[in-house]
């Protein structure tokens, strides 16, 4: 931005707003922020322009799975060495992140982009189920992996899914839900307790 | 407010928005405070204590902390989780569509403890009664009832006559009946049949007990449904969301096996049964 604008005020205003506008960020931290790129050298305030602009230009969805990616595939659904018969169904984006933290699973992925949730009405048209179905239309797929969330909307998807893949002949599963690393039994609910006691096994 | 600055109560949890990184808003029902929202810190956190117990369509005792604008809860306690609701596609939708007209139909901060243990019988009900759709209409008709738009069924709005056992009409405009002669006094005015008018009478007068062993067939189950839906949906001035997400299922329930009767009420020879 020109050093010589005349508003600077406005142009601070309008970074404050955008800033936020972002989540987390409340008015005191927009402040900050816009005052810190004032003072810093405007290097940096480019390097973070930059940036924001080619997150937008150059990102896209995978064709495949719908995970972020900046070509057509992601590095996922490009990667020969990954289990082409598992395909893992997730929220969102950032659940791959977690899920590929763990080193566990070297299947692939599938983003829905969202849960089923009727009080908000996103109904099944709205994530990307269709396009899931369409992809394990005739593919190698043996096994298909629910990893949606563990709240009331992961569990309706999950309900739904399987009831659509089942018939194709697809084993359908769903993560394990029991208790988290680290809790205490007494503050469980029913609902986790209840998951825990089905899924129990035996120490060998 | 006399409220304490701590207290404790009873809550179903009918509807939940994300807030900040880990936190929601939630609206709970509640028997003695009616409709309230308060905030959860830290729910969406994998190790929360309190997660498990303020999920949707739960009944909770909930312990609360009195704040400047929302109430924080400090602690939660699972009275029913409703685990049938949970696990069951068609249970939860239905339980979903009830939260969200009662969210719909109420104020905040108004006690109502007949309608908390309305909507707590319900989903009770929906736990275990494969009548899924008559506990709808019921509770329909009843929170109607309740939320001050009872429809007026026994007499025509415009004259105030009787209704002769003929086809009247029903107008949402107009809060209830209207008969043959009247119908031209409101522009929208649906056909309604002597028996969905009975059974409609009959949801609205009668307890639970006697309006379960009410036998429906699919066609007079659809026109009840129909009728109270449009009348929901004007009240409101605006589409109930959840129910079009237990349209979907149902139209594809029908996809999937074409020979079992809509909406999963028995099918009897005719009409309305004796009840």
């Amino acid at each position: 931005m020109s050093q010589n604008t005349i508003a600077t005020a406005g142009a601070v205003a309008r970074l404050i707003q955008e800033f936020n506008r972002l989540p987390g960020i409340g008015p005191k931290s927009a402040q900050r922020i816009t005052y810190y790129l004032l003072r810093a050298n405007s290097e940096q305030a480019q390097q973070l322009a930059e940036a924001i602009l080619s997150l937008k230009q150059q990102i896209k969805l995978c064709t495949v799975c719908f995970n972020v990616t900046d070509a057509d595939l992601c590095t996922v659904c490009r990667n020969d060495q990954r289990d082409r018969s598992k395909i893992c169904i997730v929220e969102q984006p950032q659940d791959i992140l977690a899920i590929e933290h763990t080193g566990v699973y070297h299947g692939l992925y599938h983003v829905l982009h969202g849960a089923i949730s009727p009080t908000e009405g996103i109904g099944t048209g709205d994530i990307r189920i269709r396009e899931l179905m369409a992809r394990l239309q005739g593919s190698p797929v043996t096994e298909v992996i629910l990893a949606t969330n563990t709240n009331l909307e992961g569990e309706q998807t999950a309900l739904y899914l399987s009831g659509l893949i089942t018939p194709l002949g697809i084993r359908v599963t769903r993560l394990a839900r029991g208790l988290p690393f680290g809790t205490e039994l007494e503050y469980a609910d029913d609902m986790t307790l209840t998951r825990a006691f089905e899924g129990r096994q035996q120490l060998d | 407010m006399s409220q304490p600055r701590n207290y404790q109560t009873e809550a179903i949890i009918i509807k939940k928005t994300k807030l900040g990184e880990a936190d929601r808003i939630l609206t709970l029902y509640t028997p003695h405070m009616g409709k309230i929202q308060a905030v959860a810190k830290g729910v969406r956190r994998p190790k929360s204590k309190m997660a498990g117990h303020l999920e949707l369509l739960t009944h909770s005792l909930v312990s609360m902390a009195r704040g400047r604008n929302l109430a924080t809860v400090t602690g939660s306690q699972t009275i029913n989780s409703f685990l049938p609701l949970k696990t069951d596609l068609a249970r939860s939708a239905c339980a979903l569509y009830v939260t969200e007209l009662v969210d719909q139909f109420t104020p905040e901060h108004t006690e109502d403890t007949p309608l908390f243990q309305l909507l707590l019988a319900s989903l009770e009900r929906l736990c275990q009664d494969n009548n899924k759709d008559l506990v709808l209409r019921y509770f329909e008709l009843q929170l109607l009832n309740k939320a001050g738009y009872r429809p007026q069924l026994q007499e025509c709005t415009a004259c105030h006559r009787p209704l002769e056992p003929v086809s009247n009409f029903f107008s949402a405009g107009a809060g209830g009946m209207l008969c043959p002669g009247c119908r031209e006094q409101q522009s929208f005015a649906y056909p309604i049949s002597v028996n969905a008018l009975k059974v409609l009478r009959l949801l609205q007068n009668s307890d639970y007990a006697t309006a379960s062993r009410l036998r429906m067939t699919a066609l007079l189950a659809a026109e009840v449904e129909d009728i109270v839906r449009g009348y929901l949906k004007y009240l409101l001035e605006r589409e109930v969301k959840s129910a079009a997400w237990l349209d979907s299922l149902r139209q594809q329930l029908r996809r999937d096996n074409p020979s079992s009767s809509q909406g999963g009420t028995a099918p009897a020879p005719q009409g309305t049964a004796q009840t």
